[in-house]
């Protein structure tokens, strides 16, 4: 076992992180004094690389996440946004692929982002698309499992749902803005007031983000959350009524492999 | 000198997933997303490739399938840049049980970390921070490698930082820290020659005088990479470690002094922004690899 060298040294050496840290997201603030330039010089310009390391880096991991939204509004745009969210909500991981799940919500109440209300919703299908991106590989449900299940039975079947699955609401045509500013390709005038719910996964390697059909959120969000076929059809069906197709809903589920297994009762069939 | 490495090896009675590719004598490159394609059609005959750890810390997808495809047919480094070794606080252990599985599931032929730190309380701030060189810091560093080396049941490397700032409560130069932490803990070094020169220039000594000083038997892995020029509050030259450009003349003439000393030392090419098509980097990676080779050579004659 090792002792520090003293209670006075140990406290030394806990303080110049906090002394370090204390100024590195706030530009207004001056250079810590536990830091210097080397014969005497000042560390005015030599703290503040570390300062915009840090800030620069930030921006840029938020950049990587959101390019769509970072096409959307232009890249000083973004960046303004995006600095002030780095100072107001800095990561808590080392994982930068996990960083920004607060962003949309900052995009939601920021002042400049209010002239177009649909960002945050670009922002949330952006942020469930790098979730997809890394979440752990599965083998899809095969139509075969569903298939042998008697249709009597069938109603209450529950599904398990594929890691990388995720469901994205919108009241503005979110899905069809993402996908025309995640190419680097020119974007045509797009109506953003028809409401889109966006089904966002990865079967194999390639994420993928499909449009839901009316009542298929509702839909697939209560299989998700462990409801029955039958009760999650039936939310469906009050939210969409005759629109919505549940033969149509469970096609394009396994089609898309949002499913890894179903369960029917206790018994599990993979 | 004598080395007490603490660490205790784990039996290796798993069977290997990876042939074991020797990275001895090779130069090689950081392994990016935009390359991956390239490097599977060329197939570069001699190379390696070093991935940040933390990039394949997700569950799943993509990045596991290239890591697993490259590592298949080439040795790979694994570079931690997030452990937070040189910081006064605990090592967060989740991290390290996630550098501990990717460790276990690649085998890789080098592992390193860096003296420096990122995480304070709970914020990460994704830069690479400078600490003071005393004996406490000294204390708690060596902790925080044993503690690494315990876990994954193998030496790292740890490598030198580039710095802007000093600290005035430092009480010894950054070669004695370092050789005082190799001396404790039986760690590996990875001379990042670029970090010298950077470091050397903004703090007023030669990078030379660092190399003499600097522990060079230990020295496992060498990093090469581009820096940018800035000034500091005096209008002074101020050297950015900035991996985004080709290596420069005075880091080459460095490391040749290293490599003719040392003989060859698997070298990497660091390239992370302003990414390059890959024959830009490979060329790099290429003039290193003729050197080690120049040197290799040397070597083979003398023992003969």
């Amino acid at each position: 076992m090792r002792v520090d060298g003293g209670m006075s040294e140990s406290g030394d050496a806990r303080s110049f992180a906090a002394a370090f840290t204390s100024a590195l997201l706030m530009p207004d603030r001056p250079a810590p004094a536990v830091v210097a330039g080397p014969s005497g010089k000042a560390a005015v310009k030599r703290y503040g690389v570390y300062r915009n390391n840090v800030t620069v880096s930030l921006i840029n991991a938020l950049a990587a996440v959101f390019p769509a939204t970072q096409r959307i509004t232009g890249s000083d745009f973004f960046r303004e946004m995006a600095r002030q969210h780095v100072r107001a909500t800095p990561p808590t991981s080392p994982l930068l692929f996990e960083y920004g799940r607060d962003f949309p919500g900052f995009i939601e109440h920021y002042e400049h982002a209010k002239s177009l209300p649909w960002l945050a919703d670009i922002a949330r299908i952006e942020r469930a698309w790098l979730d997809a991106y890394h979440a752990a590989d599965a083998d899809p449900l095969a139509l075969a499992t569903l298939a042998a299940i008697p249709p009597e039975r069938l109603m209450d079947v529950n599904f398990v749902a594929h890691p990388a699955t995720r469901i994205a609401r919108s009241r503005y045509s979110a899905l069809t803005i993402f996908s025309a500013n995640r190419l680097d390709q020119p974007v045509s005038q797009i109506d953003a007031s028809a409401s889109e719910d966006t089904l966002i996964t990865r079967p194999g390697l390639e994420v993928m983000a499909r449009r839901l059909p009316p009542g298929g959120a509702t839909f697939l969000i209560g299989l998700i959350a462990g409801e029955s076929l039958g009760a999650a059809a039936s939310a469906a069906l009050d939210e969409a009524g005759a629109a919505f197709d549940l033969g149509g809903n469970i096609a394009g589920m396994i089609d898309a492999g949002v499913f890894v297994g179903v369960s029917e009762g206790s018994h599990d069939v993979d | 000198m004598n080395e007490h490495p603490r660490f205790h090896l784990s039996p290796s009675s798993r069977a290997s997933s990876f042939p074991a590719h020797a990275v001895d004598g090779l130069a090689g490159t950081s392994l990016k997303h935009e390359h991956l394609a390239a490097i599977l059609m060329d197939k570069p005959q001699r190379a390696f490739f070093e991935v940040h750890a933390e990039n394949y810390m997700g569950a799943g997808g993509p990045p596991h399938d290239a890591l697993t495809r490259v590592r298949r047919d080439y040795p790979v480094s694994l570079h931690g840049v997030c452990m937070s070794i040189g910081g006064p606080q605990p090592i967060d252990k989740a991290h390290l049980a996630r550098f501990k599985a990717l460790v276990d599931r690649y085998e890789p032929a080098l592992v390193s970390e860096h003296l420096a730190w990122s995480t304070h309380e709970t914020t990460y701030f994704n830069d690479l921070l400078p600490l003071p060189y005393t004996e406490a810091t000294l204390a708690r560093v060596a902790d925080h490698i044993d503690e690494v080396q315990e876990a994954i049941g193998r030496p790292i490397l740890l490598e030198n930082p580039s710095t802007y700032v000093i600290f005035p409560e430092s009480t010894m130069s950054e070669t004695e820290f370092i050789r005082a932490l190799v001396r404790r803990t039986g760690c590996g070094l990875l001379l990042d020659v670029n970090n010298v020169f950077v470091s050397a220039t903004n703090h007023g000594y030669a990078a030379f005088d660092y190399l003499m000083n600097f522990p060079l038997q230990h020295v496992g892995e060498i990093h090469l990479a581009g820096h940018a020029e800035q000034t500091d509050d005096e209008g002074d030259l101020l050297l950015i470690d900035s991996h985004d450009g080709p290596v420069a003349d005075a880091v080459w003439k460095l490391y040749e002094i290293v490599i003719e000393r040392r003989g060859p030392i698997p070298t990497l090419i660091e390239w992370d922004s302003e990414i390059p098509d890959w024959p830009v980097l490979q060329a790099e990676a290429t003039a290193a690899q003729a050197i080690l080779d120049r040197h290799a050579a040397g070597v083979c004659a003398h023992a003969g």
